[in-house]
């Protein structure tokens, strides 16, 4: 007996989770979707840890600053520095305008200390990547520029990815709970039921669904808390967004019921709740994920959607969509084209997530 | 094929009942009605209003009865045509919707044919010359049209024009003609107009169906068939569109069926950012001033309209597509 294991033999021996995994890393751009996902999702723990400066410290001094990049050499030398600001009067206007002034440099240091956050909510740090020390209040960092407030875009930018990823986790999270739910009980046990949660979804399906988040949204009283506003706005998106979900979930299970390793198993005498959990959704498992992660971006771009109308989250919380919407007017943008920047991470997260769902769905597929 | 028409229809008026309903729930969530909003407005500009006179307006609005009865008054108030008083505007809400209704519907419905008659041609295109540059174009648009929220997109090209062009792009009639009355010339500059929120709302979905009708299509062209049509001697046009187009439809036209909802539904944010005169700009003000009336009747008639819309275009797609007129017989 040979003990040399052939790739041939590793394949027969390799599990199903394995198998589905080599056939994910032959789709190239699914496997850099998930770095991709995967260094978002980093963002989002170490937010405060990678934000320059307070996102909510607002100064008026320094309102619409372009985008500042960092000069890494000072005459040859490696010394990262940024420039100071300078007060510049106007000579029509009289209006003090703040500008960066090139002669005064301020060293680049990592590990500064910064506004005081909790590390992953309960390690009370004021520890920052990099930032600048010392300098007069006014003086930052500010490689996206800052907004009319003068808040600095890209720890705003950096923070709100925090809430716009979770918000689609958590979206996804009770969408699927619902649609495993409603998807299953049709699955299952067909007939009437069936045909009535099919119905159902067909009728959720044709309601146009903006106006009605926006009709839900708007119900929302003002005197809620952050908090409350964000998990009221991440029921709205589920309850219109778990269709498709429940629809992947009945095609799985009206599929494997005819299988004869589920008649098998019912024959053998197993338990109904058994035969789901043990041998059902083992099968099924990876068309969920797959249909999730196809999921999350729509929740994202209806959060965005909705924070960008003003109806979804509300300041002081920050996500994509507040962002975006101070980019809302021509009149600004044509003035601060950086606030746009809010655009980007939505975009690669909406495509990263898409490849990585496709690539999940050619990997689930086992005859694919 | 009358048995299938007939279960639309139903399913058609079921929807509409669901709306209804839900619009009314939308109505009735805020804490509050419209004369504590109105109170508050009025507290703002420094008046403000006695417990009698509150009263009274909770009366003459209907507020003041059960919530189902209120559902009752407004359904057979709406069934009749009539969608109530504007709280905001003063005058009858159909008056302050005027044309807007039919603009949103416009818009919509021309980005409804411009996503079929580009997809089609282009999924096919794409799929008979795969890894041409043509397909590598076409995917490319695809991603674009994937990654890009519609209202991303209308504000990256409002941006654009106006940087770099110096000309504001929103809008559906040219400044003079907003306030005409309805002439051919109007119609003419609509037409002018009409193509760039249609396109923009098109995109997303004219990349989805792309896709699919790619993707379908190339497991078609893998088929012995076509081998066997082609050995036959049959041109490569014919081979192509006699049975594997009319094969790969089917998947195509399913996904089609909601795409109608979908482009109603970005009509409204896109509106709000390329400035159009139609219902999305309403409606927001709407929901912000609690004006249930207005806000009801928006969502109701989008709603309505959707599902007609749906229903004809899957009606439509039905006399194309023999496989799901013969469904319905089974």
């Amino acid at each position: 007996m040979s003990i040399a294991t052939s790739s041939e033999e590793r394949f027969a021996q390799a599990s199903q989770l394995q198998l589905t995994w080599w056939r994910f890393c032959r789709h190239r751009l699914a496997v850099i979707s998930l770095a991709v996902v995967a260094f978002f999702y980093l963002v989002v723990i170490f937010a405060d840890f990678l934000a320059i400066a307070d996102p909510h410290a607002v100064d008026a001094r320094r309102s619409f600053i372009p985008p500042q990049g960092f000069a890494l050499f000072d005459s040859g030398a490696w010394s990262p520095h940024v420039s100071g600001l300078k007060g510049v009067r106007d000579p029509r206007t009289f209006k003090l305008t703040y500008t960066p002034d090139p002669a005064r440099k301020l060293p680049v240091k990592f590990f500064v200390r910064g506004y005081s956050y909790n590390l992953f909510g309960v390690i009370p740090t004021d520890r920052h990547l990099f930032g600048i020390e010392g300098g007069q209040p006014v003086d930052g960092v500010f490689l996206l520029g800052t907004d009319q407030l003068g808040r600095d875009l890209f720890s705003r930018l950096i923070v709100a990815t925090r809430i716009s990823l979770s918000i689609g986790l958590a979206g996804v999270t009770l969408s699927l709970m619902l649609g495993i739910l409603l998807g299953g009980i049709s699955g299952l046990y067909g007939g009437a039921i069936d045909t009535l949660i099919q119905r159902l979804i067909e009728v959720v399906r044709s309601i146009p669904t903006i106006p009605l988040w926006m009709g839900l949204a708007a119900a929302l009283p003002n005197t809620w808390s952050v908090t409350q506003v964000y998990f009221a706005i991440t029921l709205i998106i589920s309850l219109v967004s778990w269709t498709e979900l429940a629809r992947v979930v009945r095609g799985r299970f009206l599929a494997l019921r005819e299988e004869d390793f589920v008649i098998a198993a019912e024959l053998a005498g197993a338990s109904q709740m058994r035969i789901i959990l043990r041998h059902m959704l083992p099968s099924f498992a990876s068309h969920v994920i797959a249909a999730v992660s196809l999921a999350l971006p729509v929740m994202i771009v209806s959060e965005t959607s909705l924070s960008f109308l003003g109806l979804g989250l509300r300041p002081p919380a920050i996500s994509w969509g507040i962002l975006l919407q101070d980019a809302q007017n021509v009149q600004v943008l044509a003035g601060a084209p950086w606030l746009l920047c809010a655009a980007v991470p939505v975009i690669i997260v909406i495509l990263a997530f898409n490849f990585l769902g496709d690539g999940l769905r050619d990997a689930a597929d086992p005859y694919g | 094929m009358l048995i299938y028409v007939a279960r639309r229809l139903a399913l058609a008026l079921v929807t509409c009942a669901a709306i209804s309903l839900l619009t009314f729930i939308i109505i009735r969530l805020p804490p509050g009605d419209f004369v504590d909003a109105y109170i508050a407005n009025l507290a703002v500009g420094g008046s403000s209003v006695s417990a009698e006179q509150a009263d009274a307006m909770r009366r003459e609005y209907g507020l003041d009865k059960p919530v189902a009865v209120q559902y009752a008054l407004w359904m057979g108030r709406v069934i009749v045509g009539d969608f109530g008083v504007s709280m905001m505007w003063k005058r009858p809400v159909t008056e302050v919707i005027g044309d807007r209704l039919w603009l949103t519907m416009a818009v919509s419905i021309s980005a409804l044919f411009l996503t079929w008659t580009i997809a089609l041609p282009i999924g096919i295109y794409s799929a008979a010359r795969q890894y041409s540059i043509g397909d590598y174009v076409a995917t490319t648009l695809g991603f674009i049209g994937l990654a890009v929220p519609n209202f991303l997109l209308a504000l990256i090209l409002m941006y654009l024009g106006f940087r770099y062009l110096g000309l504001s792009v929103g809008g559906l009639f040219s400044p003079d003609m907003a306030q005409a009355p309805w002439s051919w010339a109007k119609f003419r500059d609509l037409m002018v107009h009409l193509p760039l929120p249609a396109s923009v709302l098109a995109l997303a979905g004219t990349a989805q169906l792309i896709r699919i009708m790619r993707a379908n299509l190339l497991d078609e062209l893998r088929k012995p068939y076509v081998v066997t049509a082609r050995a036959k001697g049959i041109g490569e046009t014919r081979v192509l569109v006699k049975y594997p187009v009319r094969a790969a439809l089917n998947p195509f036209v399913s996904s089609s069926a909601y795409l109608f909802p979908y482009l109603v539904s970005g009509s409204i944010i896109v509106s709000l950012v390329l400035g159009l005169p139609t219902v999305g700009p309403l409606l927001l003000q709407a929901l912000v001033a609690q004006d249930m009336f207005l806000a009801g009747t928006i969502v109701l008639l989008l709603g309505i309209l959707t599902v007609i819309g749906t229903l004809l275009s899957d009606l439509l797609l039905m006399w194309v597509e023999p496989r799901i007129r013969l469904q319905g017989r089974a």
